[in-house]
């Protein structure tokens, strides 16, 4: 305080006029800060000691590289895949798609509001809806294909039931399910059309309940931004993965809301996360321009998907049908495609003209396809 | 926070690539290059930084060129004859590195990125002469914003420079207006601390769950991957391709069609699949009706039909669980149902306490012994049951289509009907989705894709 009151003289002095300031800091507040202080110290240690014992127990079993247990298996020969569809329609930046089921139709959602869901085979629009914000960083299909559901910078996540009524006006029938304090930046249908789970730039996930838009379930802990999720395809259907810009990818338990698992070996902002078929593992994609699979019945990273000359953040990633190839959509305009058992990089495919910004393999592994801040979408084959 | 619009390059790796092209013995080579009269030092042609690139990273010009293109992009080379033609040209065209004060990482949110340089520049200053609060805030900005720290530093004392140029009342005015403005301005630490103790907490619970699990050993888990990518490399389209074509590729549907929801007769690839495991069979709903009627003939039944009204349970609409759980309860549990169902004691008294108070987990356990049944029991004998074999041998195995002889005549690609259509045609009860893939099953109306 003293220090504060020589300050104000000799403001007034230089400027020979009162300086209103703020009132400096009350001396209570100071002790309490002090006190936080050594809280957090000895939390921190403790988290430190006890991360070190986990990576020492997660190496005693690490045995072999998955390379070399791939030195047997065959390798790929050349790789050609092309655009095959180019969809027209976004007056600007893509940022997100989903895939419909029945393999052919999907939803896209752009910088500028607009929903828009199209036959990708034939390239026609059959349904677009504009949303009352910018930004839709999210959209999603329901598994019934008569709805999606989409959000983003305005905090929520809404589902649109879709009519064939061509006077119908999709935005009269939106039903308002999610609402996070920050950003919506991802959604999914569960098993059916009557759950929601969404990530947030609150640093939450959410289960929510469509019909009556209750909050199921919410799942806290990562430090940052959640920029992504993905359902498990297991048997009891009950874990999802997400990842986040505190670097980490945490499992979560959807009944308990518990983190069961948690990796924390990348390097900047994960930015994509997706189960490989079997969903004993999953794939991340981040800004440090890696892709890593991590192993969750080993609990660890067992493979890292980069290059030097790969410079650039990974947007999007997805495996093909077999879990065999690895396809990750890059900032750098580019689509690498990697062989996820003996690591190496298979091809680079160019096209889009901007950033690519999300990508899914078709689900009966037919296509992938990827929307891109260059307004258009592509289907891959 | 994301910055959506600025952050978009991962700095730190064009960053490595930058410095390691002017490392002096493995860099570029750098000349004089001419610019009409003027001579300019330390510049270097186009053509040589692709051939670094091609060189060092061992890529094709095709990728060389793109990498390449990037960095003058994003401002880490500029060209000196056409400062605002930003593309790299693989000739003699001559270009220069740009000086790591305008690098774009720079480009931060500037409140958090100012506020490290101002504590930085007190730090250096004299040692010690933070407060309490403010070392408290440079540590922990020291941690989130730790990759650009050497910035920070650089900026401090390259600040610090200029000021001492300057005459040494200035000097103290604008410290002074500086710390005023920090001390008003500062992010606060509180909510920074409890944020982050909170995150702490987390970290510290799920290291210590994590340190009871059990693991499996790298050598069993990643055979796995090569096992499982193994038996299904002839199902996967984009490695294998697909029959008779890939729609995507021949414009051709049938693929689609002979692979619908419900077909007369399935292909053969979809019946083998049903035998890599029981989660195949039952997410196909031709497979799951095979295998019912194999039940049936069991006289076990009652068993799949127990775990589809769970799954209704778990996955329908929240108003009609308590309906529903009463409902199973009736058919499979009370004493003398009509389809009871056989769950070890334990299991069941656990099931009919949560039952009093029912939610959509209830049936968890119950419907969770049941599925492992089913898979160690009727499952294997069901793939070595004649049903199973004569669907195999009946199965179809299309005909691969030969590319067409014109080909530059494109098909005509044809609609489906949408599966929102369904909706509008069936009641409100059966629109409701049941399960995955289960779109439109009901609707009567034509094929579906």
């Amino acid at each position: 305080t003293r220090h504060l009151k020589t300050l104000a003289l000799t403001l007034g002095n230089c400027h020979g006029q009162k300086i209103y300031m703020r009132s400096p800091p009350i001396p209570e507040m100071a002790t309490q800060e002090v006190q936080l202080n050594e809280t957090l110290a000895h939390l921190k240690t403790e988290s430190e000691t006890l991360k070190s014992k986990l990576e020492e127990e997660r190496a005693k079993l690490h045995d072999v590289e998955l390379h070399q247990v791939a030195e047997k298996v065959e390798g790929l020969g050349q790789f050609v895949m092309k655009t095959r569809r180019t969809l027209k329609g976004h007056g600007n930046k893509v940022l997100c798609m989903d895939w419909c089921k029945d393999k052919r139709r999907i939803v896209s959602s752009s910088q500028d509001g607009k929903v828009i869901v199209w036959d990708a085979f034939t390239t026609n629009k059959e349904h677009a809806v504009t949303m009352p914000c910018t930004w839709v960083m999210a959209c999603a299909y329901a598994p019934s294909g008569c709805a999606v559901a989409c959000g983003g910078l305005d905090n929520k996540c809404s589902v649109y039931p879709l009519s064939l009524d061509k006077n119908e006006n999709l935005a009269a029938k939106k039903k308002s399910v999610a609402m996070h304090t920050n950003y919506l930046s991802a959604c999914s249908f569960t098993n059916s059309d009557m759950q929601i789970l969404t990530s947030s730039g609150d640093g939450t996930c959410a289960l929510w309940d469509v019909e009556s838009g209750q909050l199921l379930q919410s799942f806290h802990g990562h430090a940052a931004d959640v920029l992504c999720l993905d359902l498990a395809p297991s048997e009891t259907g009950n874990t999802f993965v997400s990842g986040g810009c505190d670097k980490k990818a945490n499992v979560w338990d959807m009944r308990s809301g518990q983190c069961i698992q948690s990796f924390e070996t990348h390097e900047s902002d994960i930015n994509s996360v997706r189960y490989y078929p079997s969903g004993d593992a999953f794939a991340s994609g981040s800004d440090d321009a890696t892709c890593r699979l991590y192993d969750l019945r080993a609990d660890r990273e067992v493979a890292i998907y980069s290059k030097e000359s790969i410079i650039f953040g990974v947007s999007s990633v997805d495996f093909s049908l077999s879990g065999r190839l690895l396809f990750g959509g890059y900032n750098d305009y580019t689509i690498n495609v990697w062989d996820v058992l003996k690591g190496t990089r298979v091809s680079i495919l160019f096209g889009h003209e901007n950033r690519v910004s999300t990508l899914r393999v078709s689900p009966d592994g037919t296509a992938f396809c990827t929307g891109s801040w260059d307004h258009t979408l592509r289907i891959w084959a | 926070m994301k910055e959506w619009n600025i952050k978009c390059v991962n700095s730190f790796s064009m960053e490595k690539v930058i410095v390691a092209m002017q490392d002096p013995d493995m860099g570029m080579k750098m000349r004089n290059q001419r610019l009409l009269i003027t001579v300019i030092p330390h510049a270097m042609t186009g053509r040589d930084v692709i051939d670094w690139l091609i060189q060092k990273y061992n890529i094709c010009e095709e990728e060389a060129l793109h990498v390449g293109g990037m960095l003058v992009r994003y401002g880490y080379i500029y060209p000196l004859k056409e400062p605002r033609s930003l593309v790299l040209r693989a000739d003699e065209t001559p270009y220069r590195f740009q000086t790591p004060y305008f690098w774009t990482s720079t480009r931060w949110p500037a409140s958090e990125l100012d506020y490290a340089i101002y504590l930085a520049k007190k730090n250096i200053r004299k040692q010690g002469e933070l407060m309490e609060y403010e070392k408290e805030r440079y540590s922990l900005l020291h941690k989130r914003i730790n990759h650009t720290w050497d910035f920070v530093v650089m900026q401090a004392r390259e600040q610090l420079r200029a000021s001492k140029q300057r005459r040494k009342a200035d000097r103290i005015v604008l410290e002074c207006q500086e710390q005023a403005y920090w001390l008003i301005n500062r992010p606060p630490v509180r909510s920074l601390t409890l944020h982050y103790s909170a995150v702490l907490y987390h970290t510290i619970e799920s290291c210590r769950r994590a340190l009871g699990r059990n693991r499996v050993k790298s050598s069993i888990c990643l055979e796995g991957f090569v096992k499982f990518s193994e038996q299904y490399q002839n199902h996967d389209p984009i490695m294998q391709g697909c029959l008779p074509s890939n729609p995507w590729i021949s414009d051709d549907t049938a693929h689609w069609t002979m692979n619908s929801e419900i077909v007369p007769v399935p292909t053969r690839l979809r019946v083998e699949r049903w035998s890599f495991s029981f989660m195949e069979l039952l997410n196909d709903p031709i497979g799951r009706r095979e295998f019912m009627t194999y039940l049936e003939k069991e006289f076990s039944a009652e068993n799949l039909c127990f775990w589809q009204a769970c799954e209704d349970i778990r996955h329908g609409e929240s108003s009609k669980i308590i309906q529903k759980v009463e409902d199973v309860y009736k058919n499979f549990l009370a004493p003398g149902a009509a389809r009871w169902v056989n769950i070890d004691s334990k299991t069941m008294d656990k099931t009919l306490e949560g039952i009093k108070h029912p939610h959509r987990f209830v049936m968890d356990d119950a419907q969770l012994h049941i599925y492992f049944l089913m898979k160690k029991d009727s499952y294997p004998r069901y793939l070595k049951s004649d049903l199973y074999k004569n669907m195999l041998a009946k199965a179809i195995v299309p005909q691969e289509t030969k590319k067409s002889v014109f080909p530059f005549m494109r098909r005509q690609r044809h609609s489906s009907p949408s599966p929102a259509q369904a909706v509008t045609q069936v009641t409100e009860e059966d629109g409701r989705a049941m399960g995955a893939g289960k779109a439109g099953t009901n609707s009567a109306a034509g094929s579906h894709v």
